[in-house]
């Protein structure tokens, strides 16, 4: 009688505190895949830096010949030399590991039957090397 | 608030990618190298004045710009989380990763609408 008065007794989930092994902060230097996963993470810190650089010249054409000067003296000192160096390797590094993604990204079916990946990812340096060209040739021009 | 926006920024950072494989490799090389360095003929201050101010040209500069910078918001944002394990510091890091791109993007817009 006197314990069904009672409030109903009050359970504690049962929530196991689970083990879980700490990992280190430099967890990737400790295989090559993991590094070369982050470097092409940081691929996007070259991509943002030469976005910046394109805004800046930019700014350079805008403001008149003599800061557009200004902007191309800067382009060839040592410091720009060795940041664009480093923003080059590094975004040839995205464009090859994006290219070569690419096919499972983009499945590509014709008449039923999945294109090979070869083909997709060959297609997209194809269109790389085309573009380069028309924009080599856009800037060069006369 | 982030998970509504997230098929948006995968789309930019996608995009952005995109641009940034294809196009990044030669403008890189000609601004940085070609041109500095004297490899090939630079091209005169009115013919890039002129080429710049293409309508054309300044909608794909605006891409060259605008999308590359989420494609680094994104990646960078979760470079963070993972490498450092900042994942406490979601909000904070996306506000910023996301909001430094957005300000790239409308400097960009400005420089290049307002271009003469």
């Amino acid at each position: 009688m006197t314990m069904s008065s009672s409030a109903p007794a009050h359970y504690r989930p049962y929530h196991p505190k689970w083990y879980r092994q700490r990992v280190s902060v430099w967890w990737w230097l400790e295989k090559p895949v993991y590094a070369l996963f982050v470097l092409r993470e940081l691929t996007s810190v070259a991509v943002a830096f030469f976005a910046l650089m394109l805004l800046a010249l930019i700014r350079a054409v805008a403001a008149g010949p003599e800061a557009y000067a200004r902007f191309q003296a800067k382009l060839q000192s040592p410091l720009f030399l060795v940041l664009d160096g480093i923003a080059l390797a590094l975004v040839l590094f995205h464009t090859v590991t994006w290219f070569n993604v690419a096919p499972k990204a983009l499945v590509v079916r014709i008449g039923g039957r999945r294109v090979p990946d070869a083909l997709v990812a060959g297609a997209h340096y194809a269109a790389w090397l085309g573009l380069s060209g028309v924009v080599a040739y856009v800037l060069l021009r006369g | 608030m982030l998970k509504t926006l997230t098929p948006l920024l995968w789309t930019l950072f996608s995009a952005g990618g995109m641009l940034a494989a294809l196009l990044y490799p030669v403008h890189l090389l000609l601004t940085g190298f070609a041109i500095p360095l004297g490899w090939v003929p630079a091209p005169s201050y009115p013919a890039l004045h002129d080429l710049v101010a293409h309508p054309l040209a300044r909608l794909y500069l605006f891409a060259l710009i605008a999308l590359p910078l989420f494609h680094w918001a994104h990646r960078f944002r979760y470079t963070l989380y993972d490498g450092l394990q900042l994942k406490h510091l979601e909000a904070l890091i996306a506000v910023l990763c996301y909001g430094t791109a957005l300000l790239g993007a409308l400097v960009a817009a400005w420089t290049l609408w307002s271009f003469r």
